[in-house]
């Protein structure tokens, strides 16, 4: 059994005081096992955060809709209490978030903001407990661990902070750890610094991790499994190497296309995806992704398109015309870390 | 294709496309007023200010009684502690001197609207006008500019180190005891908070990088300020302004109980009235009630219009 | 830590030197200037002259100004024509009272504003948000002698729950040590004088703590509102910590700095306030005496007064800024 398993999740906004609802997230459904790293990809908008918020339990109670199941060792986190959700919290999931300026409380020292999470969850307190933060800091490679426990988040650079979150995030050997665009707000250098930390985390302590992302670099350098998404829902859901070789949603598509390469000829144009994640229609309607397709027809039109595996293809996608041509991505094929993760941005 | 499935097929998306497009164009000051009018804050603080506007204005024609005669004198004995409570002629009573309460309340929100206004423009006006030299000459003055920012900021510091109270005090005791003296008193004490608010908003203004795009197509500095600066600047000095009607209201109550207000007290004005009738409260509190809840009410609508306007500018509100 | 002590107490001094001007100028704008006020209104113009002469104000206006100042750095801030004794005297006599009135008031304000602001912002909507929000808006709205006659005459006249007036009961034979009333009691051991000194300062108290306690609400209230939206607050419910430590650390070590310096301006209005407050209940401190100097026209003390009052506003705020520095790193390294 996965470890966690989404369920149509779904999660809508407003409702009250006579605002309009929106749906966030739109029937998602994904699995995470032991040990795997899962990426859910897609552009600012398309509900990827809010589905790590409603993991976390981490949303506002009021004016927010929940629906389907989130199984984490069998227990729906959707329908725990607060207090169930506290005890999981930092201990069995934890999160690493994409600023880290701003997610470090600026007048609490970095060396209390570790320790409170190892008094919380393995009751260590004192000099034992400063001890381990030293360690736990030194594991993510801050160098001089010791001095830089007295010191405030803005005394530290930005992949210096980035590394004292994932300190927190690793402290107590969490199972599942779900990192929110953890590079996004970093210089291109230290990001393939933090990824390559991710990675060996993972692979030395086997625990499962949830990238979110929009960056299809860290996705190719990091990700066992990839999940698009668009507009709330998934729309392409492959092995990484099947996405890259043959993504067939034309997002997916467009997505892996619009990178820019370092061996196209000289002068070739650049290929974005048209308009923006706000040109689009209601999933009952139609593909959402219509408005800014190149291979839409009016059958895109008739009702949400349903997320299958169409005849002679290896994976899921959600889309009534799926393109078959494979993508030429020269520079993304070897998923190695820091080539990767200078491809996704600068390359 | 052919061309009627294309226009179809545009035609659908289309209207697809539109119902689900959301209301982004609409500018900050529309979409301020948008939300003030879905504001209960604002339209409460709206509702009172109007009443008190239109009792300000027609409240001397419909007063049922003269507010300065003492038609019923002979009625109170101060020395006696008998004072005249509600009846049906007098629906507020009498005063310690036998006049209508009511009439006096009604023709007193005149005077009292008259206070509040003129003290208020009086800190607007020169507070806007230092303002908007010490943020002019900090944004673009350059280093002579910012020395000039520098002593004006200090001049409004030790505006502000002073209590408003004892500044009015002091204004009134050099200007002698009038109605002008207290308006000139309220609004000078306005003047620092008015001038610190628009040279803060201006300094944040002149930072933005559309203010260093007009620099750097080599648009005149006074254009700038006037064209770009200025018009963004305004929102918070216009809450202030809202919320400084409430403060002048209050403060020139406070300046008469210090026997500073208006020497004629025939004159009504709800300050001056609730000044007069603390004497007497042990025995007639409710002549002290009415003008106090007059101003309390009036000072609540104001309070509650500038907040709901704040929050409404407020970007970070906006949802 | 030093320096910026040094470096702020320096800063001072523009603004109290523009100060004296300011109050040097306003003195001789009075109408008749102070020989009038010395003589009165009918005085002739030859004793106006013999004044003028006697106080030095023929001499020209830079001269005049010099000995103004040398007067103030020596504390000789003139003589009151209300009680023809010193201004400084007057002030060291009645200025405990005033203290011990302030602080009662800030800490009522601070005690009762603070967690009633809390509570307000994270049950946004509710009866107690409500309540609160529509509570500090009258207090704001509310004139300070009105809200004291209105207590005085529900609480003290009408109920006699609490005194009327004064500091103590005259029946009351404490021993003045410190000024402090109350103090003054539990340092000789005479828990009655305390508590009777306690029992008069309740009624004025509250009534000087409603603006403050008002403005902290309302402050308070914005900041935690904005403080947990912020994501170091996400971060540390991510972490699974206790209710306790994510409201004590994470939010509310954040969200009171802005009230702290908000306590600071606030100390200005309040010596206004104890103006108004202490005449109503006739409470005897410095506020009361401002009070009938203001009606008298007894300018000696109103100029010592302001002089006074603005070096304490200062003198404050400074404290603020530094106690700001210690409980905000950011602000400690520049």
């Amino acid at each position: 059994m996965a470890l966690l398993s989404v369920d149509e999740l779904s999660v809508t906004f407003g409702g009250v005081h006579g605002r309009k609802e929106s749906t966030a997230v739109d029937g998602v459904s994904f699995d995470v096992d032991q040990g795997q790293v899962v990426g859910l990809v897609g552009e600012s908008g398309c509900g990827k955060s809010v589905t790590s918020l409603a993991l976390m339990g981490l949303l506002p109670g009021k004016g927010v809709k929940l629906g389907g199941r989130a199984d984490f060792d069998g227990n729906n986190l959707l329908t725990m209490s607060q207090r169930e959700l506290r005890e999981m919290r930092g201990k069995e999931i934890a999160m690493i978030f994409q600023d880290p300026l701003s997610s470090l409380n600026p007048v609490v020292p970095i060396g209390v903001q570790v320790t409170e999470i190892l008094q919380r969850h393995r009751g260590l307190k004192g000099e034992p407990a400063r001890k381990e933060a030293a360690h736990l800091l030194d594991r993510v490679g801050i160098p001089d661990p010791t001095r830089r426990l007295k010191e405030y988040p803005h005394q530290l650079s930005g992949g210096m902070r980035q590394r004292a979150l994932i300190a927190m995030a690793v402290a107590c050997a969490p199972r599942l750890l779900i990192a929110d665009e953890p590079t996004t707000a970093l210089d291109v250098t230290i990001q393939a610094q933090i990824l390559e930390l991710l990675k060996e985390l993972v692979d030395e302590e086997g625990t499962a991790l949830l990238m979110i992302t929009h960056d299809l670099g860290v996705v190719a350098g990091l990700c066992d499994q990839v999940n698009v998404l668009y507009a709330g829902k998934v729309v392409e859901s492959a092995d990484r190497h099947e996405l890259f070789a043959h993504p067939m949603h034309p997002y997916a598509h467009g997505l892996l296309e619009s990178i820019p390469r370092l061996d196209a000829p000289r002068g070739e144009p650049l290929k974005p995806i048209r308009g923006s994640i706000n040109d689009r229609i209601a999933w009952a309607d139609g593909c959402a992704f219509a408005p800014r397709c190149d291979y839409y027809t009016i059958e895109c039109l008739t009702g949400t398109p349903a997320l299958t595996v169409p005849a002679a293809a290896g994976h899921q996608v959600r889309c009534v015309n799926p393109v078959r041509e494979p993508v030429e991505i020269a520079t993304l094929e070897t998923p190695d870390v820091t080539a990767t993760a200078h491809g996704g941005t600068s390359a | 294709m052919t061309t009627s499935t294309k226009a179809a097929k545009i035609e659908r998306l289309a209207e697809l496309t539109a119902q689900n497009e959301t209301s982004s164009g609409a500018s900050l000051w529309r979409e301020a007023f948008r939300r003030l009018k879905t504001s209960k804050m604002a339209i409460i603080g709206g509702v009172v200010i109007a009443a008190f506007i239109v009792m300000a204005v027609v409240g001397p024609w419909v007063a049922p009684h003269s507010p300065k005669a003492l038609t019923w004198k002979d009625e109170v004995f101060l020395n006696r502690g008998e004072f005249v409570g509600p009846r049906g002629e007098n629906w507020f009573g009498l005063d310690h001197l036998g006049r209508d309460m009511f009439s006096r309340f009604l023709v007193g929100a005149r005077q009292t609207l008259l206070v509040g206004v003129v003290s208020m423009l009086i800190g607007l006006i020169i507070g806007a006008v230092i303002g908007v030299v010490s943020g002019a000459a900090a944004t673009l003055g350059g280093a002579a500019g910012r020395r000039v920012d520098t002593v004006v900021m200090r001049i409004t510091d030790i505006m502000l180190a002073l209590p408003s109270l004892l500044l009015a005090a002091s204004i009134a005791a050099v200007m002698g005891q009038s109605l002008t003296t207290v308006m000139i008193a309220v609004g000078v004490v306005q003047i620092p908070i008015f001038a610190r608010l628009l040279r803060g908003s201006m300094l944040a203004q002149g930072s933005k990088d559309y203010v260093l795009a007009a620099k750097s197509l080599g648009i005149r500095k006074r254009r700038i300020v006037v064209t770009q600066i200025l018009p963004n600047s305004l929102s918070p000095v216009i809450v202030q302004a809202t919320l400084s009607l409430a403060t002048a209201i209050i403060e020139a109550a406070a300046l008469s109980y210090l026997g500073l207000g208006n020497p004629d007290p025939s004159v009504p004005e709800w300050g001056v009235m609730l000044s007069q009738a603390q004497r007497f409260f042990d025995n007639a509190p409710m002549m002290a009630v009415y003008p106090a809840v007059g101003i309390i009410i009036t000072a609540l609508g104001f309070t509650l219009l500038g907040e709901a306007m704040r929050e409404a500018l407020d970007p970070k509100l906006r949802g | 830590m030093l320096r910026l002590v040094i470096r702020r107490l320096l800063q001072l001094i523009p603004t109290l030197l523009g100060l004296s001007v300011l109050l040097f100028v306003w003195l001789n704008r009075l109408p008749g200037g102070p020989a009038s006020a010395i003589l009165g209104e009918r005085a002739t113009e030859a004793e106006v002259a013999r004044i003028n002469k006697l106080l030095g104000l023929d001499q020209p206006l830079y001269i005049q100004y010099g000995r103004f100042l040398k007067r103030i750095a020596e504390l000789d801030l003139g003589t009151s024509t209300q009680t023809g004794q010193p201004v400084w005297d007057e002030f060291t006599l009645r200025f405990p009272a005033t203290v011990e009135l302030s602080i009662a008031a800030m800490i009522i304000a601070i005690a009762v504003g603070i967690p009633l602001g809390y509570l307000a912002a994270r049950h946004r909507g509710g009866w107690l948000d409500l309540g609160s929000v529509t509570g500090s808006l009258i207090g704001i709205c509310i004139p300070v002698f009105f809200l004291a006659l209105i207590l005085k005459g529900i609480f003290a006249v009408e109920m006699g729950i609490f005194p009327t007036t004064g500091r103590q009961s005259t029946d009351i034979n404490a021993t003045d040590i410190t000024g402090f009333a109350v103090l003054d009691g539990l340092i000789t051991g005479e828990f009655d004088a305390s508590w009777d000194a306690l029992v008069h300062l309740v009624l004025p108290a509250v009534t000087l703590a409603s603006i403050p306690l008002a403005v902290i609400v309302r402050m308070t209230r914005a900041s935690v509102l904005e403080v947990v939206g912020e994501d170091y607050v996400r971060t540390a419910e991510s972490k699974g910590l206790e209710r306790k430590v994510v409201r004590g650390r994470h939010i509310m070590r954040n969200a009171l700095l802005p009230v702290v310096t908000a306590v600071g301006l606030l100390t200005g209005s309040l010596l206004s306030g104890a103006v108004l407050t202490e005449s109503v209940f006739t409470f005897g401190g410095i506020g009361s005496f401002i009070r009938t100097a203001i009606s008298e026209r007894d300018y000696p003390v109103l100029v010592g007064f302001i002089m006074f009052i603005a070096l304490i506003y200062v003198l404050i705020n400074l404290l603020v800024d530094l106690a700001y520095s210690l409980i905000d790193p950011r602000v400690r390294v520049h």
